[in-house]
């Protein structure tokens, strides 16, 4: 036991849980503004695999991390709107139209990333010029002396990119969008009751499209993290699930933005967790299967929806195609 | 104006509008071709050779097809009790594991004329029990049966790398796969069936499955438009609370109807399982499941449609095989993009092309009846 739990190893697995926590904190919040606004949103994956590929791919060719962030976010929020034309203006299914989406990118990602590069669908690897390399917050090496709380700070808190401390960002700033702020209370009208809205000479419409850009903007910074933050090149699928845990997250956070952060964490824990588990026998249970923490996320989301642990309910309206004529 | 209510003749609804919205993809796919500065028209001659031009083409073609019948037929059952299957892909996961436990318990010991019965009913049986859970939670709990689905999914994946990795493994082996079942009760290949009655045609995939598949094709078109509990599916489709007027249960409906769909999915595991790699493996469902959703969309959720668009599917995967080794720049997943957009056009803008195609007709003919809404 004592080689899993020094006080290194415990600090190794936090920083590593922020940093897979990043995508799917982003990409919650995405879920969440779409899904406040009436519109199912599995396309999160989607969104993000395709900005990951922008991402990299734009980095490898002009260099600039920023410019790579710039065409990742217009790449995630033109799918957006594919989706919004789709169930806004066509009224089409929500699921039918995000699933479209998935498949859509993934494969147009591989077969664009080896008609490009012909490296077998992963863009050429990137200098550290062009990513967003691990930042030094003030004062770490300082306060790394202080017992307790410098090591942390040291460790966890300090030397991540900057899109990590853009997801953290991201929450207070969701909070405070859709719970303090006029734009806010219409987006959770519009998901709850639109006729409501649409009575009061709001257009039901552009709250919606306003809705799935910004969740398209969200999943843009999180694609782009993934293929030029947390890694060097975009890889073939590498999303690997991921916007489908933001996903579960959202709905185990009960569509609120901290509960929804909350469960991302407990997800990036689990993630990185089970690869430090492989193998190590635990007092009592034995050796947990990889396989079941991985499937944990899973199968924790099924037991909340069937109302086991609490009760989430999702937005009314949610899924519901509006028509203003009847 | 509001054109959703005003009728149309049943050719453009069935015919003229889906062949549209599926060109409408086509089209998009040639622009794709286009962008990567290949010939789409070229492309396209390459597929259908690849998919037609030869007897083992054929076969591929038909064993591709096997997998997608019962895969869109497993969403289309449960489009018409209007709930949405998205886990298909990890029902067909499951059917495999129900093939490979019987066959690894039983194919030393039984003659394959029972062995063969009994891992279809397996495939059918696991693939079933995987859809319950989500149909039950559905009907009882409240959960949306899509967000379980997909779930589901993602946790048989998991479940069946577990258990291929550390209990089905064949001993000594480094590859997560069990041992090969006794050849006595393999599926018989199409090759060796026409082989018995003096036709000989190139080796391939292509197995009696592909038999089952059609027959499923009947049996589902019967269960839905010709029984009394097919009546009850619809009508709990269409309105619950009609149904429950009419003295229909729809939480039983929901249990039915989706375990159904799960067996229908299981099926892919006797095609792929017990008819060609005659062992448990990895991934063999490669996306099928989801195919399935392309398939019922495009072909109306109606069995005849179902088989033609499984055709096409079958056409895309194996000319789409061909056409990745002849042009290196358009790769296999290719067709996992054209399945995107077909999915794009025939589902969720199915309804795009109607209120043009409505003011079209109405300018050709002019009908007195109509009333103007809105």
């Amino acid at each position: 036991m004592d080689s899993v739990l020094t006080l290194q190893t415990v600090l190794s697995t936090f920083d590593a849980t922020l940093r897979v926590s990043t995508p799917l904190i982003l990409c919650a919040m995405a879920g969440l503004f779409s899904e406040r606004s009436g519109i199912i949103d599995i396309s999160l994956e989607g969104k993000m695999l395709s900005a990951a590929f922008a991402a990299g791919t734009l980095a490898a060719v002009t260099g600039s991390p920023w410019v790579a962030l710039g065409g990742a976010i217009v790449v995630s929020v033109l799918l957006g709107l594919v989706h919004g034309f789709a169930c806004i203006t066509h009224r089409g299914d929500q699921v039918v139209s995000g699933l479209a989406i998935n498949v859509l990118a993934s494969g147009l990602t591989i077969v664009l990333g080896i008609a490009w590069f012909s490296q077998g669908g992963q863009t050429p690897a990137l200098a550290s010029e062009s990513r967003f390399m691990p930042l030094q917050l003030p004062f770490a090496e300082t306060l790394k002396g202080i017992p307790g709380i410098g090591p942390f700070y040291e460790s966890v808190i300090s030397g991540h990119n900057l899109l990590v401390y853009v997801a953290l960002l991201a929450v207070p700033i969701t909070w405070w969008v859709v719970y303090k702020t006029r734009f806010g209370l219409r987006l959770r009208a519009v998901g709850e009751n639109p006729l409501a809205v649409d009575t009061a000479g709001i257009s039901v419409s552009r709250l919606r499209f306003s809705a799935v850009m910004i969740a398209g903007a969200l999943c843009g910074i999180a694609g782009a993290y993934l293929a030029i933050a947390q890694n060097a090149a975009f890889a073939r699928e590498m999303t690997a699930g991921q916007g489908y845990i933001a996903l579960a997250a959202m709905i185990f956070g009960k569509w609120r933005p901290l509960p929804a952060m909350l469960a991302c964490l407990m997800f990036g824990f689990l993630d990185a967790v089970s690869i430090r588990l492989q193998g190590i026998e635990l007092p009592i249970v034995g050796e947990v299967p990889v396989q079941l923490i991985q499937a944990l996320p899973y199968i924790l989301t099924v037991v909340l929806l069937a109302g086991f642990i609490g009760r989430a309910v999702a937005p009314k309206a949610i899924g519901v195609p509006f028509s203003k004529e009847r | 104006m509001n054109t959703s209510d005003i009728e149309l003749p049943a050719w453009v609804e069935v015919v003229l509008i889906p062949v549209l919205n599926i060109l409408m993809a086509l089209f998009f796919a040639g622009l794709i071709i286009l962008a990567i500065g290949e010939n789409p028209v070229e492309a396209v001659a390459i597929m259908i050779n690849g998919a037609f031009g030869y007897d083992e083409a054929i076969g591929y073609t038909l064993y591709y097809t096997t997998n997608f019948i019962f895969t869109g037929l497993a969403v289309a059952i449960a489009f018409h009790a209007s709930l949405f299957n998205i886990g298909g892909e990890g029902q067909a996961y499951i059917g495999g594991l129900g093939v490979g436990l019987t066959f690894l318990l039983l194919d030393k010991y039984l003659p394959a004329i029972i062995l063969i019965p009994i891992g279809i009913i397996a495939a059918g049986l696991f693939g079933a029990l995987w859809a319950l859970i989500p149909a039950w939670l559905q009907a009882y709990r409240g959960s949306h049966i899509v967000i379980t689905t997909i779930m589901f999914n993602f946790i048989a994946s998991s479940l069946m790398v577990y258990l291929l990795v550390n209990v089905l493994i064949k001993p000594g082996s480094m590859s997560p796969e069990t041992r090969e079942f006794d050849p006595s009760g393999w599926l018989p290949f199409m090759h060796e069936i026409l082989a018995v009655v003096g036709i000989e045609v190139t080796r391939t995939p292509l197995n009696l499955s592909f038999i089952l598949a059609l027959i499923c094709c009947v049996l589902v078109w019967a269960y839905v438009w010709k029984t009394r509990w097919g009546y009850a599916l619809r009508t709990a489709g269409q309105s619950e609370a009609a149904a429950v007027y009419a003295g229909i249960k729809p939480k039983r409906i929901v249990i039915i109807t989706m375990c159904i769909s799960g067996a229908l999915a299981g099926f892919v595991a006797v095609n792929e399982i017990m008819g060609v790699h005659h062992r448990l493996l990895l991934n063999y469902t490669a996306g099928y499941g989801f195919t399935g959703i392309a398939v019922a969309l495009m072909g109306r959720n109606h069995p005849v449609g179902i088989i033609m668009a499984s055709l096409l599917f079958g056409v895309l995967y194996q000319g789409g095989a061909e056409l990745a080794f002849e042009v290196p720049k358009i790769t296999r997943e290719m067709v996992v993009a054209i399945q995107g957009l077909i999915i794009l056009f025939s589902g969720a803008l199915a309804l795009m092309l109607r209120p043009l195609i409505v003011r079209l007709w109405l300018a050709i003919k002019p009908s007195p009846t109509l009333t103007q809404h809105g």
